[in-house]
């Protein structure tokens, strides 16, 4: 709960910080705010309460899922310096933006209410469509936000009648209510509750970006400033998949016969489109859309065989999944920024390509290091925490006795591979690019730490035992 | 306490390595090696041969879900951890007269290769096997990817996510092991091997468990119909890779048959054993066959190691104590053999830039040394006897012909195959007017020389006296023969 009050506060504080003539300030003020958040976070921890007259609980596994935003937006936030430099950028606003995204996602993490649930759904979202269009004067961050607007809110439309009819049918808005009302299938339950469970799904399925909700993913992820879409990527996801699991483990236990079959189709579905559209990119950053797709597709295997293993899994696959893609945007961030091997589209300047990343390990081994360990993470390769993520979702699937939409998701591992290397052959065995990049100091300490962690949950994933 | 060793003590060497760097690295990474052949080796003397686990490790690693960190050296092991430890030094000696631009990552990524190695060969826990046995991909490929030859990139890649495409279907089947293993409210799942052993998995379980191990194994040895990432690889990477890709990579392979499908799946192996056992005689002969077709010395090589995989997997397959045997024995001989060979086609390519066999010949008028060395370790690749590998070869063979009389028959056909496309490498290459490219062939430099004398001498130790190596893993053998055994008995 003291996170929600102080970012808040902190985000109106840093409007007003905007005001002075210095923007040096703003970075680390927000860093300071993140890192206070995150330590009040843990300030209940192994006690469970409900504030705001019973419309938000704190628990174990939501201060985690807050810790892990929260340290997924302190990274993000450390490798934006760029603003500063940048004179048209109004770092104050995004920053102030990003922080109440922030609230909206811890609402999303501990709802006990689906009115909080929607609350924090609009907050994040209206966060993402704003960051998504602050390229103001690029044509395709413009177009961007529209989309991401438009779909965005039909989704939360859909998502808001799904809660109404959840409501005819159980005459309550706490997940505890659904719960107790859906418990007992066998009484034969109301019609509007499986409508209504539907369209809530769909509307956080789209968040997440789960086939076939995914098509203003690409767009989006791409025409948004690069820095907005890793917070988007990270941040979004597992605020999503958090309030997907709490739902579906705490309301809908009852009539998981009803929608796993439904999910489990979701999941292969959004595998099957995330990676292999991915094999076909020729644009970095699109294929980091696409990526993100396809790990919304192994998130979800986890949720459709759902078990005593998916807290765990979930929250470590949110956990290696955002440290990773944190560090490959942050990679590419200054990749975009320095090389000048420029494509001019209809579109505009296209940045991010594969060919851009050409033979920058050998002039910049720590960037070369930092991204080949975010590859090999979310292509799940051992000795790195994407593999574990991996394999306690694949363990999922087997409990559950899942079989074929684990050979499914073995398979688009495998064509995972293919696009994820394709960068490290890049770096490594291609030619290109003259001078080193220039990596300012705190930059390089973020994605040394991000490299360090990626791997020491990859040799000791045994570490994080102590949060569930 | 040795065996964890053994893993982490190449990882820190290399890590060394890393960062220290400089012109005489090379020196550096040799004593190195020698530091693991010498622990290798202790463990070699201190070994106890009984069916035990020995030198072991056991850490909690993640507590919830009853995974151990666990590792130690048993029978099977042993000769690899020996293999291992053994030809990593003398693979690193034989660069010693090129240069390798980035010389300190180069050597680093070797030692990184053998600790994930050790590590697959001594691990007891299912999930740190497969951890390790994905882990030696990334080294090997980096190492074949930023050496080797124009055709590196796409060539490396296939051979990348090929083997990874295999293991995964392996990390599905140990997961479901896994799941089957008891457990109770305070007790977790386990993953040790020895607990998988002792499930009693359905007919239908072992069938398609027997089809996921099998992929990842015979895509990593390769069997026929697994082998086309091979041939290409083992040309196009630098040679110190392929040394290691056919010398201690591929029993990776064998291994997990005899550690896993064996023991694991025996109804498995009832019902598909003979289908892998007509892949593997079909993979000996084609690739005999082809090898006998072949102009480039390093292909021609690729192919033998092919078809001389084949027959280790048929002899595991037989599912004989002496087909066991013969494998475990010949993975030893094959190893040095084959880093003999291609060293030999890495000494006459650095002296005459090519591997065409057409371009060589004349080459023993100058160099006494090499033509000895050279026929010792074809001698020992076609199985002579008193060299290594007759006494794999006729072990495996003997096996094979247990379990059905025809299969060992066209198996048998390696040796004479054999003899052919080695004996037409000697002759093209050594003999016969010289060309241009070898007129002036010099003749070994004591640093290669010092790279064959071990070889040689482990390759005779082994003909002559097997025994030494044989009591090593003979009852770790006749113990896993009981899990065979029982279900055999079963069946009737």
């Amino acid at each position: 709960m003291l996170p929600i009050v102080l970012l808040s506060v902190f985000g109106i504080g840093l409007l007003f910080l905007g005001f002075m003539k210095s923007r040096a300030i703003l970075l680390p003020a927000t860093l300071l705010f993140l890192v206070v958040a995150l330590a009040v976070n843990f300030i209940d921890w192994n006690k469970s309460y409900l504030y705001f007259n019973d419309m938000l609980r704190t628990n174990n596994l939501a201060m985690v899922f807050t810790a892990i935003i929260l340290l997924s937006a302190f990274m993000v936030v450390a490798l934006s310096s760029n603003f500063l430099n940048d004179e048209s950028a109004q770092p104050a606003e995004y920053y102030a933006i990003i922080l109440f995204s922030l609230v909206g996602a811890i609402m999303m993490v501990g709802f006990e209410n689906l009115i909080m649930l929607f609350v924090g759904v609009e907050i994040l979202s209206i966060s993402m469509y704003v960051l998504t269009g602050s390229d103001k004067r690029n044509l395709r961050s413009n177009e961007a936000a529209m989309k991401y607007f438009l779909m965005g809110s039909f989704a939360t439309g859909i998502m808001l009648f799904g809660m109404a009819l959840l409501y005819g049918a159980t005459g309550s808005f706490t997940i505890a209510g659904i719960a107790s009302y859906a418990a007992h299938p066998q009484v034969g339950l109301s019609l509007l509750l499986y409508v209504g469970l539907l369209m809530l799904l769909i509307g956080l399925l789209f968040k997440v970006s789960a086939a076939p909700f995914h098509f203003w993913t690409p767009d989006v992820y791409d025409g948004a400033p690069t820095i907005f879409t890793a917070f988007m990527s990270t941040v979004v996801k597992t605020a999503g998949f958090a309030a997907l699991f709490r739902l579906l483990s705490f309301s809908f236990g009852g009539v998981y016969t009803f929608w796993w079959t439904i999910l489990a189709i979701i999941t292969a579905i959004t595998l099957v489109a995330g990676n292999i559209t991915a094999v076909y990119q020729n644009s970095f950053k699109r294929m980091m859309a696409y990526s993100s797709i396809s790990h919304a597709g192994y998130l979800l295997i986890g949720l459709a065989s759902l078990g005593t293993n998916t807290k765990q899994a979930i929250v470590f696959y949110s956990l290696a999944y955002s440290v990773a893609t944190i560090a490959a945007f942050g990679v590419l961030l200054l990749v975009a920024q320095q090389r000048s091997t420029q494509t001019i589209t209809s579109e505009g300047v296209v940045t991010e390509n594969f060919d851009s990343f050409n033979g920058l390990a050998r002039q910049n081994p720590l960037l070369g290091i930092a991204m080949t360990v975010s590859m090999l993470s979310l292509a799940g390769i051992p000795l790195t925490a994407g593999f574990w993520g991996k394999f306690y979702m694949f363990s999922t699937a087997v409990e559950r006795g899942q079989i074929w939409l684990l050979v499914v998701a073995v398979l688009m591992s495998a064509v995972g591979i293919y696009y994820y290397f394709r960068v490290i052959i890049a770096m490594y065995f291609r030619d290109g690019g003259n001078d080193p990049i220039q990596v300012a100091p705190f930059y390089r300490y973020v994605l040394v730490a991000a490299t360090i962690l990626t791997l020491g949950l990859g040799i000791a994933p045994g570490l994080l035992e102590g949060l569930f | 306490m040795l065996t964890l060793f053994l893993i982490f003590y190449p990882v820190v060497a290399a890590t060394l390595i890393l960062m220290i760097g400089g012109e005489r690295i090379k020196q550096v990474a040799l004593v190195a090696a020698l530091i693991e052949l010498a622990i290798a080796g202790t463990a070699l003397v201190s070994f106890k041969p009984d069916a035990t686990s020995q030198f072991g490790f056991d850490y909690a690693w993640i507590g919830s879900l009853g995974i151990r960190f666990s590792g130690g050296i048993d029978g099977i092991s042993i000769l690899l951890v020996l293999l291992t430890g053994l030809l990593v030094p003398f693979i690193i000696l034989s660069t010693f007269n090129r240069s390798y631009k980035q010389p300190a990552t180069f050597y680093a990524l070797m030692l990184y290769m053998q600790a994930a190695l050790m590590g697959v060969f001594t691990a007891r826990d299912g999930f740190l096997f497969y951890l390790f046995f994905e882990a030696a991909l990334i080294p090997i490929y980096f190492l074949a990817a930023m050496w080797g030859g124009e055709n590196r990139i796409p060539v490396t890649f296939k051979f990348f996510v090929y083997t990874i495409f295999g293991s995964l279907f392996m990390l599905v089947a140990l997961v479901y092991l896994y799941y089957q293993t008891p457990a109770t409210l305070t007790a977790p799942h386990s993953a040790a091997i020895a607990d998988f052993y002792k499930l009693k998995l359905t007919p239908e379980a072992q069938n398609w468990l027997f089809w996921a191990f099998f992929i990842a194994f015979a895509i990593k040895m390769p069997v026929f119909p697994f082998h086309t990432w091979q041939p290409d690889t083992y040309v196009e990477s630098p040679t110190p890779a392929t040394m290691l890709l056919a010398g201690i990579m591929l029993k990776m392979g064998v291994y997990g048959l005899i550690r896993f499908i064996l023991p694991i799946v025996p109804l498995g192996v009832e019902a598909w054993g003979k289908t892998a056992i007509i892949l593997s005689v079909i993979g000996i002969v084609y690739g005999s066959i082809i090898a006998i077709r072949q102009r480039d010395m390093k292909r021609l090589i690729a192919y033998s190691s092919f078809s001389h995989v084949g027959l280790m997997a048929a002899g595991v397959f037989s599912q004989t104590e002496t087909g066991m045997q013969g494998a475990l024995v010949q993975m030893l001989a094959h190893g040095i053999n084959v880093v003999g060979m291609f060293f030999v086609a890495d000494v006459i390519f650095s002296r005459t830039n090519t591997r065409q066999l057409d371009q060589l010949g004349g080459i023993t008028q100058s160099t006494p040394k090499l033509t000895v060395f050279f026929m010792i370790m074809l001698l020992g690749s076609v199985a002579l006897p008193l060299t290594n590998g007759f006494v794999g070869e006729f072990l495996l063979l003997h096996g094979v012909f247990t379990y059905n009389h025809y299969l060992g028959l066209a198996a048998g056909f390696t040796i004479i195959f054999g003899a052919v496309y080695m004996l037409r490498l000697f002759q093209k290459s050594m003999f016969g007017p010289t060309t241009s490219r070898t007129d002036t062939f010099a003749d070994l430099t004591s640093s290669e020389s010092w790279v064959f004398i071990p070889l040689v001498v482990m390759v005779f130790w082994i003909g002559v006296y097997p025994n030494t190596f044989l009591k090593l893993t003979e009852p770790a053998v006749a113990n896993l023969m009981k899990y065979i055994g029982t279900t055999a008995v079963s069946m009737k």
